[in-house]
């Protein structure tokens, strides 16, 4: 379970975000703009808030409190980003195996060979990420996130930079790292559609601050006003 | 004509091993600086870019001579380096090696200090959401993209080091096989009668080191971009 209760200026933009997540997949819903990648970025240990508290099951990341601040490196959050952000200068396999090479993690072979067969992604193993489409971009940047053994994973509007046919695409490989990949995440967009296949519970955000917490009847543009 | 004498022969080879030395001593400190520069905001930062920068707009004798005031046997660093480590700088190569990267250190570090600008931050978050701390986002992340860079640096340096003539010549003087660099035995062969061909064949020397260091660092920065961009 994440429970995060933070406050963050940024600028003119103030920001006040107090929800828990139970469900497997939770999504940040909300206009652009809205904030809600700043909150990830703080639940990832990018931002700090300036006040507040951020704890992922029995382990406190953030507490102003008692000026707790666990650095980004050693959360071991997943972090899926919208443009992928793949190291240029590695293949693919490299990529994939960044974060257990830094965890220093024993190998599981199995494992990532279990990850890379749900991704589909085995026949470009030796390629630079210069030479990926769109889509198998983000199926590798999924792989490397999976691959480091996260507590939770983030993923922030992962399809927002990909054409309708690519996103069609990807979001039967989402259904099924929900399903078999057993780790809890946080989703953020602001396409209904995407979060009605994927979530089960909405945080809905709007100008900086959580408007409801509930069941996906929240995409429902009427509701909180 | 390409019969290069023996004293002509050990002016090259000093020449070409001052200007290695002096790149790859700078290199570390280089990297530092340019780093510091790129990255962080501090008091006195526009002093310290000014101070790196000084020797590229002051004349060369000037360098030199604040060298020599310094890091000379009775200088105050000069005479502490004496002391306590036994190194001496003045009327030695070593001292050539000091003056030489002293006047390549701004072209260094611009360079570096530019491709470390480039790089795409957001890379550097995703190495630490993946478990990098800052040293290994740096070793792993920011110093193979900022490669070419470095690379250019480097080249620069080692094209500009070998080139030096003020600075050296005003610090550890013109002594044949010991700081009597290529530009410093061309110089002196311009003074005696009779010197031309020998001065001639220098000059085509110089010309081919030089040109075959471009040609070399245009070759690592084409491979190294290319890692970037395929396979």
């Amino acid at each position: 379970m994440l429970s995060v209760d933070v406050e963050k200026r940024l600028g003119e933009f103030s920001l006040t975000a107090k929800f828990e997540t139970t469900g497997s997949v939770t999504a940040l819903f909300g206009a652009s703009g809205s904030g809600k990648t700043s909150i990830v970025n703080m639940i990832a240990g990018l931002i700090a808030p300036d006040r507040g508290r951020i704890a992922l099951d029995d382990a406190v990341l953030f507490d102003s409190a008692t000026r707790l601040n666990v650095p980004a490196h050693h959360r071991r959050i997943g972090y899926v980003f919208q443009e992928g952000r793949l190291f240029p200068h590695l293949t693919v396999a490299q990529n994939l195996d960044y974060g257990r090479w830094m965890g220093a993690l024993p190998a599981d072979a199995a494992e990532r060979e279990r990850i890379v067969a749900l991704l589909d992604i085995g026949h470009l193993m030796s390629r630079r990420p210069g030479k990926l489409s769109g889509g198998e971009r983000q199926r590798v940047a999924f792989g490397r996130a999976l691959l480091m053994k996260p507590r939770l994973l983030l993923l922030d509007e992962p399809l927002a930079s990909l054409d309708r046919a690519r996103k069609l695409e990807i979001l039967p490989y989402l259904a099924r790292l929900r399903d078999e990949a057993k780790v809890p995440m946080i989703y953020v967009s602001h396409q209904a559609g995407e979060i009605t296949r994927l979530a089960s519970q909405v945080v809905r955000i709007e100008d900086g601050r959580v408007l409801a917490a509930g069941g996906l009847e929240l995409l429902d543009a009427e509701v909180g006003h | 004509m390409f019969d290069l004498n023996p004293e002509e022969w050990t002016a090259v080879r000093l020449s070409l091993r001052i200007a290695l030395v002096a790149t790859i001593v700078s290199l570390p400190f280089g990297i530092a600086v340019a780093w510091v520069l790129a990255r962080k905001d501090f008091w006195g930062k526009a002093l310290l870019d000014g101070v790196i920068h000084l020797p590229l707009v002051l004349p060369p004798v000037v360098t030199g001579y604040l060298l020599l005031i310094w890091f000379g046997r009775r200088g105050p660093i000069g005479s502490f380096l004496d002391q306590t480590f036994g190194i001496v700088f003045s009327f030695r190569w070593t001292g050539a090696v000091l003056a030489c990267g002293v006047m390549a250190f701004p072209l260094l570090v611009r360079a570096i200090r530019l491709s470390f600008e480039a790089i795409d931050r957001r890379l550097e978050d995703a190495a630490s959401t993946l478990g990098a701390s800052g040293l290994w986002t740096f070793l792993t992340v920011t110093l193979p993209l900022a490669l070419p860079g470095i690379i250019a640096g480097m080249v620069l340096c080692f094209a500009k080091a070998l080139g030096e003539f003020g600075a050296t010549i005003t610090f550890v003087s013109n002594i044949p096989g010991e700081t009597q660099t290529i530009s410093a035995a061309i110089y002196t062969l311009t003074q005696v009668p009779g010197g031309d061909a020998a001065a001639m064949r220098l000059v085509i020397v110089a010309i081919v080191i030089a040109l075959a260091a471009l040609v070399a660092s245009e070759w690592f920065a084409r491979r190294a971009g290319m890692r970037y961009h395929g396979d």
